[in-house]
């Protein structure tokens, strides 16, 4: 990365006549009446006009300013930023699956439609769950699906019910979700250990609440558990346990969500299945459901006749469409392709690994940074910034430091739960000299801390840009280029 | 194939540092009553060729390639410049996660900047947000979004608007008591003026129309907000075909509050319906009520330009369950894809590509319309899509052409009824002369 790169925005070195590629010559007769009557455009105002040349080394130039998990340990917490391996990127690209037409009718697409059977078994397997959806877009759009499924299931029971349980450690994204769903959010507090109070689960569990949402692990890395307990008392006031996978990859080949009583869980393949996040997606989140929920699954569901694959439509309890055709079929295949080249042993060493690496990074930093809960970790930790106050250095400070040291900071200020959280979740995926790198990293700013604060609270020093102002972005919005008068 | 990286030794002196004597101590937290004490029922690992070997195979079931296609409705194949390929797939774009440190991802922020300028000026609009899903769920979350402006509980949806789009629509309204209500098309295939002014009221949050339509017609966007406004209600314009605006007028300059749609045109595979591009732009004046993420411009200490996520009060991540939307990851690379592609064709080639696009429909339509027994179905003027009437039904027609290797269009009933024996026919600049006339051929073949 240079330093002194800097790059325009395309329309300050946009030239009047300059292009990149051209047209073949219009092979028809030209009809110039074909849009007679229709409002047109005089031309295309503000659209940059730039050369090929141009736009290569705009576009490289640009992605020199990215840091990336290619580039090195990106241990952000609760994102699961792992390698996205180079192979899957290639045959999501093949043009038998890349060119096809999602309108095109199902005996042309029955590789396609393999594809997707192929994954749902899969992840029905690893999740314990009776049958899976690909079709939400992302987590938060696999929520949303979740929770309409719930809502579908109890209106069939008879009663939708008010309200949805949500702990105080919970992604933004769960109330969110619920709320779009209809219901009313009501949050239970956790315990000194980080995870759910059963008394106030009991408490809070009454037969006007439809779901409980639990994250497992939770958000700061801590197994529930109780789980067991915690599912039972939802399921004898006749609710049902949604689960946000977001963590599933503490626990693939480990333990399923299924076997412990998860009624509902969307998985994200852009984190525990390797699909690269791409800058901020296109992601994917899969819903699991138990037999009880399948009959409201959303359409199309892909079934099987007579060795075929069919395209099923008419199901009288779906909860309709959620989205145009077929979810996010590329990033589906990506994680077919890394399921079949880890196999069974290999998904269960994510799992294992991701763990592994997480406890070697708290062991390590346990005396240099606070712990606020104490409590064993799965894939990933969260410290605090407590012990650097005392020396005037925040979070802020420290992760923005992190970068002068080549690695990415990690997630901040969450959990709500841990007040200057630092959430570290380094996945399986890295080697031992890069975990060691952030480590040490950690450490020496640790120290800095102490010794020479001012050189944390001006960081980053080697980016293009320093800390930008952030209250003046949304104080003052400026969310477009415009053309100066 | 695995994808770990540490040596035998590493994971023997990480368990020691822990301080567990088995990777298997480190899972001690979980009752054991619920481990999974057998391998997962996965068939077994593959190494890289193998992989290839499998997936390949897999493809090669799909009989779709090798056909000549007709097929379009919200999903078009278009040509996309090499450039868009080769630099979306640069790892430092791939690879990164959401731009959330501004310092050491100022190439994905300022990229997200610009794709929101383009958007703003294909939509005629003030501001737009960084991408949402898709066009489907665009449409949604710009019916919520109307809601939320007006405080109205009922949205008019144009019968003519994707079929699917409208679907999603009516899944994400049903637990909120937002209720919508179609308004029909009349033998021009535009919205019909009668029904719409009848079905407007105090009521009506929004009236989403779509335009090219879902036959391909180009709606009068202007007096459908006109219309719209004349009840306070929002004009919703629903853009399926992006590339449609290279030469249509802005909608926003038409009078439309909200632009959303599917941005799949614009360099993005049809790679079987996903990831695709949802875009969003709308006024200034609604900035608070707009779902997802947006990028703004700032400065650091030193008085250098730079861009952030901003405005993340109205998200959910802040705000919880009272934010503008749940969305968080939307579809960052394939509005890199949709960037480039709109960078690299710039002013002039977009308009070039939408009059190719005119053209070549309007050269097929005349030249099916020619084929005795064959009708257009409607009469309004169309951009790169129509609609025929076949004197024998569609499924014979199409098994028929099939045959011939061609997928000649995409039959209308199961979403119209009324539309029994009609198909929509897409013809975009990756069909040449040669090929329209082998379709309007085989058709004649098939139907005499």
């Amino acid at each position: 990365m240079i330093k002194e790169i800097r790059e325009p925005l395309i329309f300050e070195i946009s030239e009047a006549g300059k292009r990149a590629g051209e047209l073949p010559a219009l092979d028809v007769p030209e009809k110039k009446d074909a849009l007679a009557g229709v409002a047109l455009r005089r031309e295309l105002e503000g659209f940059p006009e730039v050369s090929e040349t141009e736009v290569t080394r705009h576009f490289t130039r640009l992605s020199q300013k990215n840091y990336c998990v290619d580039m090195g340990i990106y241990p952000l917490g609760s994102c699961t930023m792992k390698y996205n391996p180079k192979i899957n990127e290639r045959l999501s690209a093949h043009p038998a699956f890349a060119a096809s037409h999602p309108l095109a009718s199902e005996d042309l697409v029955q590789g396609n439609l393999e594809v997707l059977k192929r994954l749902e078994n899969y992840l029905s397997e690893i999740a314990g769950m009776d049958a899976f959806t690909l079709h939400p877009a992302a987590g938060a759009h696999g929520e949303l699906v979740g929770m309409m499924l719930i809502r579908a299931a109890l209106e069939a029971r008879g009663d939708a019910r008010k309200h949805v349980l949500i702990p105080d450690s919970a992604h933004g994204t769960n109330p969110s979700s619920a709320h779009i769903c209809g219901y009313a959010v009501r949050e239970i507090k956790s315990n000194e250990n980080g995870t759910i109070d059963l008394a106030g689960l009991e408490r809070e569990m009454t037969d006007e609440v439809a779901a409980l949402m639990v994250t497992n692990p939770n958000t700061l890395g801590v197994f529930e558990s109780d789980i067991l307990r915690i599912t039972e008392i939802v399921h004898a006031k006749g609710g049902l346990v949604y689960m946000d996978g977001a963590n599933m990859n503490a626990l693939t080949g480990i333990v399923r969500p299924g076997d412990m009583g998860v009624d509902v869980l969307h998985i994200n393949l852009h984190k525990t299945f390797s699909t690269p996040h791409g800058g901020g997606g296109p992601g994917s989140g899969p819903v699991g459901v138990k037999k009880e929920l399948v009959p409201f699954l959303p359409v199309p569901v892909i079934g099987e006749r007579n060795g075929r694959y069919v395209l099923e439509l008419d199901r009288p309890g779906t909860i309709g469409r959620v989205r145009g055709h077929f979810g996010h079929f590329s990033v589906i295949v990506r994680a077919l392709c890394y399921i079949l080249s880890l196999g069974p042993r290999g998904v269960r060493e994510i799992a294992e690994f991701a763990v592994l690496n997480a406890n070697y990074i708290r062991k390590s930093l346990e005396g240099d940074y606070h712990l606020k809960y104490t409590t064993p970790s799965m894939h990933e930790c969260v410290f605090s910034d407590k012990l650097q106050k005392e020396h005037g250095v925040t979070n802020l400070d420290i992760a923005k430091r992190l970068i002068d040291y080549g690695v990415h900071p990690p997630t901040m200020s969450f959990p709500l739960i841990v007040h200057g959280a630092l959430m570290i979740e380094p996945t399986e995926t890295e080697s031992r000299r890069d975990l060691d790198l952030f480590i040490d990293a950690m450490k020496a700013i640790a120290r800095e801390a102490k010794e020479s604060p001012e050189v944390l609270h001006a960081a980053p020093h080697v980016t293009y840009v320093g800390r930008l102002d952030e209250v003046n972005a949304a104080k003052n919005p400026v969310l477009r280029w415009e053309k100066k008068p | 194939m695995s994808y770990l990286s540490l040596s035998d030794n590493d994971k023997k002196e990480m368990l020691a540092r822990v301080g567990v004597g088995s990777v298997d101590d480190l899972f001690c937290c979980i009752p054991d009553s619920v481990r999974l004490r057998r391998p997962l029922d996965l068939p077994p690992a593959l190494t890289e060729i193998e992989l290839v070997r499998t997936i390949e195979g897999i493809g090669r079931k799909n009989a779709y390639a090798g056909h000549l296609s007709f097929l379009g409705g919200g999903a078009y194949e278009h040509f996309i410049p090499a450039v868009v390929d080769y630099l979306s797939s640069r790892g430092e774009f791939v690879s990164p996660y959401t731009p959330y440190q501004p310092e050491v991802s100022q190439g994905t922020l300022q990229i997200i900047f610009e794709f929101q300028t383009l958007v703003c000026q294909l939509a005629g609009l003030d501001i737009a947000n960084a991408s949402l899903y898709d066009g489907s769920t665009g449409t949604a979350e710009a019916v919520l979004m109307a809601q939320r402006v007006t405080g109205r509980d009922k949205v008019l949806l144009a019968r003519s608007l994707h079929p699917q789009f409208r679907e999603v629509v009516r899944t994400f309204i049903k637990n909120l008591g937002i209720e919508a209500v179609e308004v029909g098309y009349g033998p021009d295939g535009r919205i019909d003026p009668a029904a719409l002014a009848g079905l407007l009221d105090a009521r009506t949050a929004a009236v989403v129309h779509q335009s090219p339509n879902f036959f391909g017609v180009v709606e009068d966007v202007r007096a459908l907000s006109e219309a719209a406004h004349g009840a306070k209600a929002l004009s919703v314009a629903i853009v399926a075909e992006a590339v449609s605006l290279g030469l249509l007028e802005a909608p926003g300059r038409l009078g439309a509050d909200i632009v959303t749609g599917e941005a799949q045109s614009l360099g993005v595979p049809l790679s079987f319906g996903g990831p695709y591009l949802g875009f969003l732009a709308t006024k200034k004046e609604f900035l608070r009520q707009m779902p997802g993420r947006v990028a703004g411009q700032t400065v650091d200490k030193e008085g250098r330009r730079g861009f952030v996520l901003t405005l993340s009060t109205r998200e959910q991540h802040i705000r919880r369950e009272r934010a503008t939307s749940n969305i968080c990851t939307n579809q960052a690379l394939c509005a890199l894809r949709a960037t480039i592609f709109m960078e690299t064709l710039g002013k002039r080639g977009l308009r070039e590509l939408a009059w190719q696009n005119v053209q070549k429909a309007a050269y097929a339509a005349d030249r099916l319309a020619a084929v005795p027994g064959v009708k257009r179905r409607f009469s309004g003027p169309v951009f790169n899509e129509f609609v025929v009437e076949l004197p024998k039904p569609w499924p014979a027609v199409e098994a028929s052409l099939r045959a011939k290797g061609i997928i000649g269009g995409y039959g209308l009933e199961a979403a119209y009824p009324e539309l029994k024996g009609a198909a929509l026919v897409t013809v975009t600049e990756m069909r040449t002369k040669d090929q329209i006339d082998r379709l309007a051929r085989s058709l004649q073949e098939v139907l005499s």
